[in-house]
């Protein structure tokens, strides 16, 4: 993979001095990006995530897969602009995502995290608006425009029917459902999730991921998922970031990285890789006695 | 989907300001001296109206005298805690967040107490002293909040029962603290004890400082509103909302200092009156939702009726004595503190 060299540059700070560059076809270029977490300066790193590159396409599911304390997190916050790399760069369409001001970037960068709380009761309806917030200014109250594209959310996600309801009336699937009608709402071009098949049932599970792949064509999103779901990585993604211990061991398709000893060694348990007629991988797991 | 609009927002808001007006001409009726209801409305209409330029002389001037500039004062003291309230609960995202509770008043009511005993010292010009007291206060609320944020702060997370445990012990040490001042060092200015730990809207602050009062209120609420949208964010937590596109870290400092602003002033005219910043944003949650855009107008005007109200009942039930107004709102306020804690503990 092609990484230009880049020198610090202690102007990255403005996103204005950053100018839109490279490949139009490559949307989320990470550069060799690393993150170091440590108590303070003096005292030895919590954990350490190695610097790593991939470039994803818009339309592309990439899927960040390994176990736990593996870094999908830290490099899905990367990814997101919520953390600065320690060194390297993660840029959207040519603009660093962590230089952005945080309205431009809730344009630009929509997260579904697994669980989102709630301190009042409120509507679905209302919660989903929540994602146009971005788009206005000032009090902004809600203009026709937002509640269609609110609506439309919903309704991509097959959620429309709840619009009324409140949130904490309705089933975790569903509930994960309106949580992406929100991040849809924002119109975004880089979709994140972060384990968003956790708390669901395998028929929800295969819904909503589904749902992303129709959604990551039509809207020409880019979708990374944060995931250790190996089957369902291996059905639904297009590019696989392969994390252990805060090292990248590897990305290409599903078919390239799934191989036995691979996965074996990384997950700590015995397994099985077949190709389907689709050419996907289907991993089958073992008892380890 | 209905969406807040401009229009709804001012129907709900002209709603409140009409009951908030009939409250205050039944306040102006009750007290020691009997006020007839419709020769009162009568007049005032008509005052209104600039149809004429007094009320009757048999009890204007009581009336204007001495019950609308308390009625005014707790009009704008109401409104001041019931924003702060509503502000501090989106702030530390505590439901039971209030002034009072969390000490934030009482911290005021110290910052206040120090500095009438620093201005007593310094021979100041009477209007510049006059501004030395809600100075002291808004340092006394603003100092509070910082301590009690970095009490309840567990693990880099605010933890909501270490924070509202830490924000009462707070309020108890920091009312030893008033009781100490108010025993050893009685100076000229200073009022009781009572006042500064319960509140009282009885003694009329002077002039100056209700001016800066009403600009004060004014202008600390504009600030907090034009973060409305932001706090309906700021709700489901800092990342969140910082995903969503809000500034969190600018949005907490101007609602910081705002709040600690309308603390400041509300405490430094009327000590610490409790309860009504989590009594009234939580009412008008229920009836208007929890849309900050709506709920920070509802509360001003919610908290000023409530406080007239409260204030009616503190003049009135022992005639001629006068009870603080702070022990009526804590009678009310106390047993919904308890109801709204059982509620979310289950």
């Amino acid at each position: 993979m092609s990484t230009p060299l880049r020198t610090p540059m202690p102007w990255a700070a403005n996103p204005s001095a950053d100018q839109p560059r490279g490949n139009p076809d490559v949307r989320l270029s990470v550069e060799q990006a690393s993150y170091v977490y440590a108590p303070n300066a003096s005292q030895a790193p919590l954990f350490t995530l190695e610097a790593l590159s991939f470039q994803a396409k818009p339309g592309e599911i990439i899927a960040i897969l390994g176990p736990n304390a593996s870094g999908k997190s830290t490099l899905l916050k990367l990814i997101s602009g919520a953390l600065e790399p320690l060194s390297g760069r993660v840029f959207l369409n040519g603009f660093a995502t962590h230089s952005l001001p945080p309205k431009i970037r809730a344009q630009r960068v929509a997260l579904v995290q697994q669980e989102s709380r709630l301190l009042f009761p409120s509507r679905v309806w209302e919660f989903v608006l929540q994602g146009r917030h971005a788009h206005g200014r000032g009090l902004r109250f809600e203009s026709e425009d937002d509640i269609v594209v609110a609506k439309n959310a919903l309704a991509q996600v097959g959620a429309l029917h709840l619009t009324d309801r409140w949130m904490d009336r309705i089933s975790g699937g569903e509930k994960q459902r309106v949580i992406l009608a929100r991040a849809l709402a924002q119109q975004p071009l880089l979709l994140l999730l972060d384990e968003p098949t956790l708390h669901l049932d395998i028929g929800a599970q295969v819904d909503l991921l589904d749902s992303l792949r129709r959604l990551a064509a039509e809207n020409r999103y880019t979708v990374v998922v944060v995931t250790h779901e190996l089957n369902l990585t291996g059905e639904y993604a297009d590019q696989v970031v392969l994390l252990q211990k805060g090292k990248c061991l590897r990305v290409g398709a599903p078919a390239n990285v799934f191989q036995r000893d691979l996965l074996e060694q990384v997950f700590q348990a015995p397994l099985n890789v077949e190709m389907t007629s689709s050419g996907r991988p289907r991993v089958t797991l073992f008892s380890n006695k | 989907m209905r969406p807040l609009t401009l229009g709804r927002l001012f129907l709900r808001c002209s709603i409140l300001v009409v009951i908030l007006f009939v409250v205050v001409v039944i306040a102006l009726k009750l007290g020691a001296v009997q006020v007839s209801l419709y020769g009162l409305g009568r007049d005032l209409i008509r005052v209104l109206l600039r149809q004429s330029s007094s009320l009757s002389s048999d009890y204007g001037l009581i009336v204007l005298n001495i019950r609308l500039p308390r009625i005014l004062l707790a009009i704008v003291v109401g409104a001041s805690l019931s924003v702060a309230g509503a502000s501090f609960q989106a702030l530390l995202r505590n439901p039971l967040a209030d002034p009072y509770v969390l000490g934030i008043s009482s911290g005021a009511a110290v910052g206040s107490i120090v500095a009438l005993m620093i201005e007593s010292q310094l021979a100041l010009s009477p209007e510049f002293a006059g501004l030395i007291t809600p100075f002291g206060a808004f340092l006394g609320a603003a100092f509070t909040i910082a301590a009690v944020y970095y009490l309840g702060r567990r693990d880099g997370q605010i933890d909501s029962n270490t924070l509202l445990l830490g924000g009462i012990i707070t309020a108890s040490f920091l009312s030893a603290i008033i009781m100490f001042l108010m025993s050893t060092l009685t100076g000229g200015n200073l009022r009781g004890a009572s006042y500064w730990m319960m509140g009282s809207l009885s003694t009329l602050p002077p002039e100056s400082l209700l001016f800066l009062l009403g600009i004060g209120f004014f202008v600390a609420t504009g600030a907090i509103y034009t973060t409305a949208s932001d706090l309906n964010l700021l709700l489901a937590g800092e990342k969140e909302a910082m995903h969503l596109g809000v500034d969190v870290r600018r949005i907490q400092i101007v609602v910081y200092i705002a709040a600690s602003i309308l603390t400041g002033l509300a405490v430094s005219v009327s000590g610490a009156i409790g309860y009504v910043g989590l009594l009234v944003p939580h009412a008008m949650r229920m009836i208007f939702g929890s849309d900050h855009r709506m709920l920070i107008p509802a509360s001003a005007l919610g908290g000023a009726i409530a406080l007239v109200i409260a204030d009616t009942i503190a003049r009135t039930v022992a005639a001629p004595s006068d009870l603080p107004v702070g022990a009526v709102t804590a009678m009310v306020g106390a047993p919904f503190f308890i109801y709204l804690l059982r509620r979310r503990l289950s």
